[in-house]
């Protein structure tokens, strides 16, 4: 085939041509035999043209010969495996000779044969050194991790201590020194002789030997049990961590479903009980209920707006199961949205009052009905609630009640009533009945029965009461009044109009006072007493004459004080000019008495009063305005830190051109770069201090520079000294300990693997101890039970098994 | 803990320890630690020796320094509670003067108290009548051991007061405004007429400032090793005198300055102005640090508190007030009869003011305006001294008749620190920590108002301190000087050919500052893979 292929876009060759022709005849007999069907034959024979023709066309492909009709001549060559298998097998080929027992031998010999795989070829040498280097880098990598722990723990370490796993020395405890006592004397010997050989605790609290052998012991029994209860710990464990996942990975919707409800049910069950016990985490809870709520109420989830609830609704009018759910859809939402009332402690109780009170009087199912009738929304249902009504209908029946509550009283209502069923009106009537007695049970309560002094009391009370109510409102109808007067004299200026309105004010307000006062009187609880005793008036007097006295000056009376600094610039500037010495200077002074007073000596010191003393200073500060320059200069001071605006418009470019020529407002507004606004001042509330801004640079030459990110964690370590002059001499040792301490003489050597060790055992976590454990429980057992019978066999098996096991372990 | 109850207890230093002194194990003898843990301490008792307070941190630390930073923190704490322990071993306690009922303490006089009490301390009250050279200034050493008087009319006196031994006494043969003892008693600075002397405790002088002069008031700032003078020029110059030199002359630009105190507890100087302004200096602070108003009339005298909370200012208008230093607010006033000339503070906390004739000790003033003081003694007048003596329930008064010592209980600090300040002290002592106080001299440019500004970090931008450093010496470091191509002749310095030089130069740095770039960039990506090894599955939904 090779040639041919070679040739394969030339034309045909002689030869070529030849093995066509002999391929043409050896089909011959198939086309012979199929001579009686004409056209069909045509057809044929054109595709086994084509067909040759394309495998000229270098098809690698050899032609699976096919046989169609059943032939005595078949050719070894077109044996073929059916179109399954591309090769044909062995098996195929003693399949004929299966019945014969003679070639039973043969038959077993050539079931041995198997076809054999070519040999690969050997690994290519980088590739193996590859593989080697990987292999030996894990390995050592494992080695070297084992470290790990050690070297970080060695590093965090606060100090190290060369050689490392030297013992520090330190003076050994008193009752070791006391325990390491010797018997000298023959007859202390005796006795610790005595005491040994019955295995006697020689000090007060220590168990003898064998006790403490008994204590430490494990029995093998124990040590079975407490194998099989970590054992079943550990299946427990996995179950339910099977458990788990596969309940994670459930995606049934209705799966879900449930479980949500379920969680909701139980959510609301732990709010009931957290609302009996724990009413804080209950308010918590509620409000996650509440948000659940709202978030319903934004949300369209169950309501008919949804594809599937339009959908629903179509088929609700002839699928009941559509409508149903359509139903329960929307009871969920009304569920969901519904708010959850909290019943609080007075509330309650006045719900247990009116239950108690009902048990008395009214039959049990009215109490429903009420409850019912309370609970829902009156919005809701359409209805008002039963209070407005009920003050109309009392009203009605008894005439007592104030006028007041009648102007509330909407007539709208009562068309409603009308409309109401015959029921629920027999029901209302039942409860204004029963409001109503109660209304008459307080009443009476309040008159007095009888001419007892309690119910005067009471009735006195009661009166003082609405007195004080009418009161108050006048107040507050008064005061209202003088609101409004003086807004009215806060707007006019003209000074008589002020005076008439003041003589009016004032005419009101004695008039009220007067009222006050008569009304006041029995309100006065308190007694007629004397606050000041005609003796106190005298001594304050002598009081005053003493300090009269003594201090011959009087003090202006005026007292200064610190107003609250304003805000805006603007405003300060106005308030500048008002700033008085008052607002910047130091608050009340009161005079200071001393049973010795200087006697004046210096001329300035003359005896004078404070006036008179006062005058002099201004007199000798009449030029200057102290408090005034201050705030000049602290107003400078602000300006002057203030970021300046930078202009920077130049001449020319669409102005004239030439000196002395300003430029233009506009390019200079354009031009300008606004400066920030200043942080703001220290001083800004005080306006009696300048601090000055500017950095001081000398002090900051000092101060250490640290990136941002490690400011505070710098801050926090430079916040104590660590030198003699600050601390405790044992501090100053602790705190300048050095990192590293080798001892002389001593010789370091590199670490061991027994120290590796030593840091496994500490630094285990607690699975890995319980591992550990089982582990060595599992090897006891085993040694006891070798020791029972031993078997090398058994031995080998549990050797195994317990490798197994470990491995299995490491897995987890 | 502190939360809820007073005590806090003290963190571990480490496990092992614990684990070796184990305080609930059962020794053998069946004893048992009756106080189990350590011992606690009052939260009031360790917030006494925090320093600054700690900041929180504003972001986590990295794993790495976790546990590092954890250690540094409990060290820190247990160096705190340390101290704070040694507290139990203060042997003295502070107490006050009580009246009996209805007794006034002001009417109790110092004979009174001179006959109670026993001898030592009642031969702490004598008078020294010095009538000739009056009125007299005062100073105590800062061990309180040692007195310099100093009269105007020029006679100096240093005395150790103790046992009354006289150093040296001079006249100087001209007017002295103030007397200052220095870092020792070996050595005092006396402002005379025209310049400042320095003198040592023999009397022999030993420097002749001419620098500082017309010296009216002086401070010594013993931290620093600074000597701060006001003069009537209106200058406040400071002087080194570990060194001996000038640090800085400041004019004030408010006339002539005589009155001045320090800030204890800052070093910060307080001057008193003719205006009623106060203002605050620094020494490497050509402005006033704060400036308030203080009185509606001249400033008399200033005093501030060991605290550096409290300020005392007394004015013409009569007026004595107390402010806060940290709110800058006045807490009380009161009037006074004739207005304090001279004010003091003692170490735990009374105000002495010398008024008229009178000197006043008041207590509490800084909580309420005095309505009477707790002592009073009447001198001859004028007051032109006041001190109280530290470690001493003593005030010092030097007045035109000489100089009066006067006992106010409660008013000198009970407990001294040897190593500090010790009355005591030998000659050795002495002189070893003065070597120990000048290692440790702060600059005198660490001088701010808040001490512990030192332990915060700088803010200020690289920006800003680069225009600072400009502005400091007038070039900036890290501009590049331009190119300028060398002369050449015949042609070579064509417009052309000086053109094609500077693109050439000027393409060689650019592609060298590509080169760098790049080279960044690299190495970015290559930590950027390295910090890639460990991403996690979950990683790629990061970002």
């Amino acid at each position: 085939m090779k040639p041919a292929k070679k040739r394969g876009h030339s034309t045909p060759g002689p030869r070529a041509m030849k093995k066509m022709t002999e391929e043409v005849v050896l089909m011959e007999p198939e086309l012979s035999a199929s001579e009686d069907e004409d056209d069909g034959d045509a057809e044929r024979k054109h595709q086994r043209l084509l067909d040759a023709i394309s495998a000229l066309g270098g098809s690698k492909r050899k032609k699976k010969s096919e046989r169609t009709e059943a032939s005595l001549q078949v050719s070894e060559f077109g044996i073929s495996a059916e179109g399954v298998r591309e090769k044909v097998c062995l098996s195929d080929l003693i399949k004929p000779i299966k019945k014969e027992k003679a070639l039973k031998k043969m038959k077993s010999q050539l079931g041995i044969i198997k076809p054999k795989k070519s040999l690969e070829l050997p690994m290519n040498k980088a590739e193996e050194q590859k593989i080697l280097r990987q292999a030996a880098y894990q390995k050592s990598s494992q080695e070297v991790s084992r470290w790990k722990k050690v070297v970080t723990e060695n590093r965090k370490a606060e100090q190290l201590v060369f050689p490392l796993n030297e013992q520090p020395l330190r003076p050994a405890p008193i009752e070791e020194n006391l325990t390491a006592w010797k018997a000298r004397t023959p007859l202390e010997m005796e006795i610790f002789s005595m005491l040994h050989k019955h295995k006697q605790p020689i000090v007060a609290p220590v168990l003898t030997p064998m006790e403490k052998a008994s204590i430490k012991a494990m029995s093998l029994e124990e040590a079975k049990r407490r194998r099989i209860e970590l054992q079943r710990a550990r299946i427990l464990q996995s179950y339910y961590q099977v458990k788990a996942r596969r309940e994670r990975k459930i995606k049934s919707k209705s799966y879900r479903k449930v479980k949500k409800k379920g969680r909701m049910k139980q959510s609301l069950k732990i709010f009931e009980e957290l609302r009996k016990t724990n009413p804080e985490a209950a308010l918590e809870e509620l409000e996650k209920l509440e948000k659940d709520r709202i978030q319903e109420r934004m949300s369209l989830k169950h309501q008919k707006t949804g594809k599937w609830a339009k959908s629903r609704a179509i088929m609700a009018k002839y699928d009941d199961e559509a409508r149903k759910a359509m139903q329960e859809q929307l009871q969920k939402h009304k569920e969901l949205t519904t708010k959850i009332a909290v019943v609080t402690e007075e509330k309650e109780e006045e719900e247990r009052e009116e239950e108690e009170e009902q048990q008395e009087i009214i039959p049990d199912f009215v109490n429903d009905a009420q409850m019912s009738l309370e609970g829902a929304n009156p919005w809701m249902t359409g209805k008002l609630r039963s209070d407005a009504k009920d003050a109309g209908t009392a009203e009605e029946a008894q005439g007592q009640v104030e006028a007041a509550a009648k102007s509330n009283e909407p007539e709208k209502e009562e068309s409603e009533e009308e409309a109401e069923s015959e029921e629920e009106t027999s029901l209302r009537e039942f409860q204004d009945r029963r409001r109503l007695r109660k209304q008459l049970g307080v009443e009476e309560s309040l008159t007095p029965d009888s001419g007892s002094a309690a119910g005067v009391a009471a009735q006195d009370h009661a009166r003082e009461v609405s007195q004080f109510n009418r009161m108050f409102q006048k107040m507050l109808e008064e005061n209202k009044k003088e609101q409004k007067l003086q807004k009215k004299l806060n707007a006019t200026a003209a000074v008589e109009e002020k005076e008439k309105k003041k003589a009016e004010v004032e005419e009101q307000k004695r008039s009220q006072e007067e009222e006050e006062d008569e009304e006041e009187d029995p309100l006065i609880i308190e007694g007629m007493d004397r606050t000041r005793t005609m003796e106190d008036l005298e001594t304050l007097r002598t009081r005053e004459t003493l300090e009269e006295l003594m201090t011959p000056q009087k003090p202006p009376d005026k007292t200064p004080q610190q107003k609250p600094p304003d805000k805006t610039p603007q405003q300060k500037k106005k308030k500048a000019q008002i700033i008085s010495a008052k607002d910047v200077l130091a608050a009340k002074a009161p005079r200071v008495h001393a049973p010795l007073l200087p006697t004046m000596m210096d001329t300035e010191e003359e005896e004078a009063d404070e006036k008179k003393q006062k005058m002099i200073i201004k007199e000798a500060f009449a030029g200057d305005d102290v408090i005034g320059d201050f705030l000049k200069e602290k107003r400078k001071a602000i300006e002057d830190a203030k970021p300046k605006d930078i202009c920077l418009a130049l001449p020319g470019w669409g102005s004239w051109g030439g000196t002395n020529l300003p430029i233009s407002a506009k390019k200079k507004r354009r031009f300008t770069l606004k400066a920030p606004p200043p942080p703001p001042r220290k001083d800004d509330k005080l306006p009696n201090v300048i601090i000055s801004e500017n950095r001081n640079k000398a002090f900051a030459a000092h101060q250490p520079y640290v990136p941002v990110k490690f400011q505070k964690r710098c801050e926090n370590f430079l916040r104590t000294p660590i030198g003699s002059t600050w601390n405790p001499e044992r501090a100053v040792q602790q705190l300048t300990a050095p990192k590293v301490v080798t001892k002389t003489g001593h010789i370091i050597e590199p670490i061991t693997d027994d120290f590796l060790q030593k840091s496994e055992v500490q630094g285990a976590d607690p699975t890995k101890v319980l591992e550990k454990e089982l582990q060595q429980l599992e090897e006891k057992i085993k040694r006891e039970t070798q020791t029972k019978d031993p078997r090398p066999q058994e031995k080998n098996k549990g050797h195994k098994k317990s490798t197994k096991s470990k491995h299995n372990n490491k897995k987890k | 803990m502190d939360k809820t109850g007073k005590f806090v207890r003290k963190p571990r230093m480490n496990a092992k320890r614990r684990n070796k002194w184990d305080p609930q194990k059962k020794f053998i003898s069946g004893k048992r630690d009756p106080f189990p843990g350590d011992s606690s301490l009052h939260k009031n008792r360790i917030e006494k020796y925090e320093r600054a307070r700690k900041s929180q941190l504003n972001r986590k630390p990295f794993v790495k320094s976790k546990s590092s930073l954890h250690q540094s923190e409990v060290k820190r704490q247990t160096v705190i509670t340390q101290a704070a322990k040694h507290d139990l071993l203060l042997p003295e306690e502070s107490g006050f003067l009580k009246g009996d009922e209805g007794e006034d303490t002001c009417t109790i006089t110092q004979q009174d108290i001179a006959e109670v009490v026993d001898i030592t301390s009642a031969s702490k009250h004598f008078n020294l009548v010095l009538k000739q050279f009056g009125p007299y200034r005062t100073n105590y050493s800062r061990n309180g051991r040692y007195l310099l008087l100093g009269g105007q009319r020029g006679h100096i006196a240093a005395i150790d007061w103790y046992t009354k031994k006289l150093h040296c006494e001079i006249n100087v043969m001209e007017t002295i405004n103030d007397v200052r003892w220095l870092h020792s008693h070996t050595m005092f600075a006396v402002a005379q007429k025209k310049w400042l002397y320095i003198y040592d405790n023999l009397g022999v002088e030993l420097h002749c400032i001419k620098q500082f002069n017309d010296v009216l008031r002086m401070e010594f700032l013993p931290y620093h090793f600074l000597l701060a003078t006001c003069s009537s020029t209106g200058f406040l110059q400071y002087l080194d005198v570990s060194v001996g030199k000038e640090i800085s002359a400041t004019c004030v630009r408010a006339g002539r300055l005589n009155v001045m105190c320090q800030n204890p507890h800052n070093a910060i100087i307080h001057l008193g102005h003719s205006n009623g302004t106060v203002s605050l200096w620094s020494p490497t602070v050509k402005e006033p640090l704060v400036k308030m108003i203080c009185h509606n009339g001249a400033v008399r005298a200033l005093s501030v508190d060991r605290s550096g909370m409290y300020m005392a200012t007394s004015g013409t208008d009569k007026k004595m007030t107390i402010y806060d230093l940290r709110t800058y607010k006045p807490l009380s006033s009161c009037y006074l009869p004739l207005g304090a000339g001279t004010l003091c503070h003692s170490q735990t906390g009374l105000l002495a003011a010398g008024v008229g004739n009178i000197v006043q000790v008041y207590k509490d003033a800084h909580v309420t305006a005095p309505r009477s003081p707790y002592m009073c003694l009447s001198v001859t007048p004028p007051i032109h001294g006041l001190q109280f003596c530290p470690y001493e329930d003593v005030l010092g008064v030097g007045h035109g008749g000489g100089f009066t010592s006067m006992i106010v209980p409660g008013a000198g600090e009970a407990n001294f620190d040897g190593l500090e300040s010790n009355p005591y002290e030998t000659k050795k002592q002495q002189r070893e920590w003065e070597v120990k106080a000048l290692l440790e001299k702060i600059q005198p440019e660490l001088i701010t108002l808040d001490p512990t500004q030192l332990v915060e970090i700088d803010t200020a931008t690289v920006e800003q301190k680069r225009n600072e450093s400009l502005e400091q010496m007038g070039i900036d470091p890290t501009k590049k000087t331009p190119f300028v191509p060398r002369n050449k002749t015949k042609g070579g310095n064509s417009t052309g050919n000086v053109l094609k030089r500077k693109k050439i130069v000027a393409e060689v740095e650019k592609r060298e500052e590509i080169k760098k770039s790049i080279a960044g960039r690299e190495e970015k990506s290559v930590e950027e893979k390295v910090t890639e090894g460990h991403r996690s599955a979950l990683d790629r939904f990061k970002k």
